[in-house]
């Protein structure tokens, strides 16, 4: 059994609840924060236990909340992206699900240290639902003086608003979810300025993911230091894994970093394995936007060295034989799977979601689903398979936000690591129509 | 100020100046064309990305270069940097890419379109795009739309440049225009079809790159190249009355504001940017109702002349062989008549 850290206590009945949280050492975390710290000391334990953001980018969060700027008699604000859209990824939901004190308590403790009086948490439109079960728990946080004026006597004032977006998947990258808190329309914003300097209502801001603010409740209850000995080298802690596709037991796991690939996969505490017995094809590790892996890759590095679930060790070898642990959204495909089926449907998803603002994303993502739509009907060429590679090297890194290398990423890397049966579908499409069809597939939107 | 080289040419500019800026000082070929930034509109930039370029050194201080191609238009200038435009081949076939992306659901109507020989997607494609479309699937369409009873919107020749939005924005009261819808999809709103109901509306018309946003008094007149522009004014009430009469004969086709070489409209005497009011462009229609200054200097995005093209070609021809790494920057013959608006009958 690895160490859990965040879901410790997720399978107490009624955990949801305040009291049940706080019978089992719920808020002694923020009391320990409030009363005895400094925001610089709390800012040194974030540093101290090397946490990275984990909503994709894994940019170190200490760093990250270091940059903020303090001017005077301007206020600053923490807002938790709790957007959650990208293919794949359904872990915030689960912790909010499941623990939604962890968060709120977790959002205490960093506006405490940011010098935020108010925080928000964005959630996406789909998750309405989520949004009741946050606004009950910050009402009983509220009554019972965890939140609001004046918290348990410390002087400390501290708001929770609880926002929902309509929808959209761009909506959570951190300055498109700005604009559409301050109600406007959710597009990206052009950086610099960056939040931490000009962020909501143009003051300075941190946007964190949901897990990122949770994991600081279980840093300040052991303290930086004993936190950073979890995990491996630079990826220090838990993470929460959404497991999907071809497994045996999908769902949400909390693994300590550094936990082999192959353990994770086929370990009965995990994934149990694929389906059917039958063999593993290919793996989507973080997310639909990270480079796909075939199973020999994703289980050894180029070098034969085996897999971690690690930022590292999953990005070994770069995008040519690597990948990226990202949001920790984990797709297993087995053996029946169609590789190009699976890319037109991540495809058509960035397409649909492209905000339209830049030229190469919002023309380039329709354009490349819509060749992929002709290689599924049979009618691709040769040559449509190096137009999209070409299209997607004219995507990536030419946009204003990342959502163009989203776009770009998978399909450079299902090219790169099966071309042949891209080649199959065009030179010989009748080959293919055993492949059993998991993604119906849509005429183009 | 700040010293910096844009391929290889050194210039020093003010803090704060963006690198477009900066190669707009230095002029000529190095300036990396721009479709969606506008000096005189407050945000205006970064999205179409036709005007990125390559920074090799970041600064003195911090000499690694930056790994993505950048927007010059968003991006300030610092010591010691060194910007690649078109002494960079990897930039100008990035910049080919962002041409041809621009251009996939572009509907190339040029024959019927209005904006044809003052269009700068016409010589963002000329000089920086590929001859052949690669793309072969249906365009995105969508129906025109009156807004009003002077301006027309085409949005299938929409680039989302946001510079009318800004316009509408900054220039007159009250807006109702925006965008609605997302991705490829996205359109030019003015919720909907409500005239922009303001004195200065007409302008979204001078602001606007391509033919999305005509003149619908123009409609069809003309083509701009048998017209012969003239500056002239008049005092008005509302606007600085400075304009370009675009004439046909004694006949006035068309009003717009006074442009710069780089398609912008012009400063006032005082700083303010010349906008002209909607009575000065619709309404005054005869040539008594101004006072004519003389023929307007004409730039190589006003009038594009068989001529002109011509020499475009060569620049085409120049840019390729610059790939062998020679920076180019020879004058360029535009021949006898070349900027004569009427020379049509000359050829
Ligand atoms: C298109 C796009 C979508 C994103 N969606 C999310 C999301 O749903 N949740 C999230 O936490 N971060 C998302 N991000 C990343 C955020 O921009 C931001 O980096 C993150 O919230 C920072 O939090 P962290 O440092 O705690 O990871 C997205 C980024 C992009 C470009
Ligand atoms: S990359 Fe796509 S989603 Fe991001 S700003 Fe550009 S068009 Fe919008
Ligand atoms: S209508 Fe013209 S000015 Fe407005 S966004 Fe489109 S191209 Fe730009
Ligand atoms: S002019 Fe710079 S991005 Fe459009």
């Amino acid at each position: 059994m690895s160490r859990k850290l965040l879901l410790k206590n997720d399978h107490i009945p009624g955990i949801a609840a305040l009291k049940t949280y706080k019978e089992n050492g719920g808020y002694t975390a923020m009391e320990k924060a409030l009363k005895t710290m400094s925001p610089e000391a709390l800012l040194e334990e974030v540093k101290t236990s090397g946490l990275r953001g984990r909503g994709g980018a894994g940019f170190p969060t200490g760093m990250k909340w270091s940059f903020l700027a303090k001017p005077e008699g301007v206020p600053r604000y923490l807002v938790v992206n709790a957007d959650e859209s990208e293919p794949g990824t359904f872990k915030d939901r689960y912790l909010m699900e499941r623990i939604p004190h962890l968060l709120i308590e977790g959002m205490v403790i960093s506006s405490f240290s940011l010098g935020a009086n108010s925080a928000y948490i964005y959630v996406r439109g789909e998750y309405f639902y989520v949004s009741r079960i946050l606004e009950q728990a910050i009402e009983e946080a509220y009554a019972s003086g965890l939140l609001g004026k004046n918290i348990l006597g410390t002087g400390y004032d501290l708001d929770i608003y609880v926002q929902i977006g309509a929808g959209a998947y761009i909506c959570g990258e951190e300055t498109a979810l700005l604009e559409s808190l301050e109600g406007k329309r959710g597009n990206p914003r052009i950086k610099p300025p960056f939040p931490a300097i000009a962020g909501l209502y143009g003051c300075p801001t941190v946007v964190n993911n949901v897990e990122t603010i949770a994991a600081i409740v279980p840093i300040i209850e052991m303290g930086g230091a004993e936190y950073a000995k979890i995990g491996i080298g630079r990826s220090t802690g838990t993470k929460l894994i959404s497991a999907s596709g071809h497994i045996n037991k999908p769902g949400v796991y909390e693994i300590e970093m550094g936990l082999p690939v192959e353990e994770f996969i086929y370990s009965e505490e995990y994934c149990g394995g694929i389906k059917g017995g039958r063999k593993m094809k290919a793996v989507v590790a973080g997310g639909s936007s990270v480079p796909i892996l075939p199973t020999e890759l994703i289980l050894k590095t180029a070098a034969g060295e085996p897999r971690l679930m690690s930022y590292e060790s999953l990005g070994d070898g770069g995008f040519i034989t690597g990948t990226m642990l990202g949001s920790g959204g984990f797709i297993v495909m087995d053996e029946d799977t169609s590789i190009v089926k699976n890319l037109y449907t991540f495809s058509r998803f960035y397409h649909h979601e492209s905000c339209g603002q830049c030229s190469p994303c919002r023309e380039g993502t329709g354009w490349m689903e819509k060749i992929l739509h002709k290689i599924l009907e049979g009618k691709g060429t040769l040559k449509d398979i190096d137009l999209l590679w070409d299209i997607q090297s004219k995507i990536e890194g030419k946009t204003i936000c990342p959502l163009g290398e989203a776009a770009a990423w998978p399909v450079a890397a299902a090219i790169r690591h099966f071309r042949p049966e891209f080649e199959a579908y065009v030179t010989n499409p009748e080959s293919i129509k055993d492949v059993k069809h998991y993604y119906r597939l849509n005429p183009t939107v | 100020m700040v010293k910096l080289t844009i391929d290889d040419i050194p210039v020093e500019v003010p803090k704060g100046t963006t690198i477009l800026q900066a190669a707009r000082l230095i002029g000529g070929d190095v300036t990396p064309p721009a479709m969606c930034y506008y000096s005189k509109l407050k945000t205006s930039g970064g999205y179409c990305r036709t005007c990125i370029v390559k920074v090799e050194q970041g600064s003195e201080k911090d000499p690694r270069p930056i790994p993505k191609p950048v927007a010059s238009c968003r991006t300030e200038v610092a010591e010691g940097m060194v910007v690649r435009n078109i002494t960079s081949p990897e930039n100008l076939e990035a910049r080919a890419g962002v041409v041809e992306l621009l251009l996939v659901n572009h509907p190339l109507d040029c024959p019927v379109c209005d904006q044809a020989g003052e269009c700068h997607l016409q010589d963002l494609a000329y000089e920086n795009g590929k001859e052949e479309t690669r793309y072969e699937f249906e365009r995105r369409e969508f129906e025109p739309i009156d807004i009003g009873d002077k301006i027309k919107l085409h949005m299938n020749r929409c680039i989302m440049c946001f510079r009318c939005v800004k316009v509408a924005d900054q220039i007159t009261d009250g807006r109702c225009h925006g965008v609605i819808n997302r991705g490829d999809a996205a359109e030019i709103s003015t919720y909907i079809e409500k005239a922009i109901d303001n004195d200065f509306s007409g302008n979204v018309i001078d602001v606007c790159p391509v033919g999305a946003l005509t003149d619908r008094t123009f409609r069809f007149k003309s083509r701009v190249w048998y017209t012969k522009p003239v500056d002239a004014h008049r005092d008005c009430s509302k606007c600085c009355g400075k304009v370009r009469l675009w004439n046909q004969g004694e006949e006035v086709l068309r009003v717009t504001a006074r442009k710069d070489q780089w398609g912008e409209v012009m400063d006032n005497e005082d700083g303010s940017t010349a906008w002209i009011c909607n009575d000065c462009r619709f309404d005054k229609k005869h040539i008594k109702d101004w006072t004519v200054e003389g023929p307007s200097e004409i730039n190589r995005h006003s009038v594009i002349s068989a001529n002109h093209y011509d020499t475009l070609r060569n620049i085409k021809a120049d840019t390729l062989r610059m790939l062998g790494g020679k920076p180019h920057g020879e004058k360029v013959d535009l021949g006898i008549g070349a900027l004569d608006p009427n020379n049509q009958h000359k050829q």
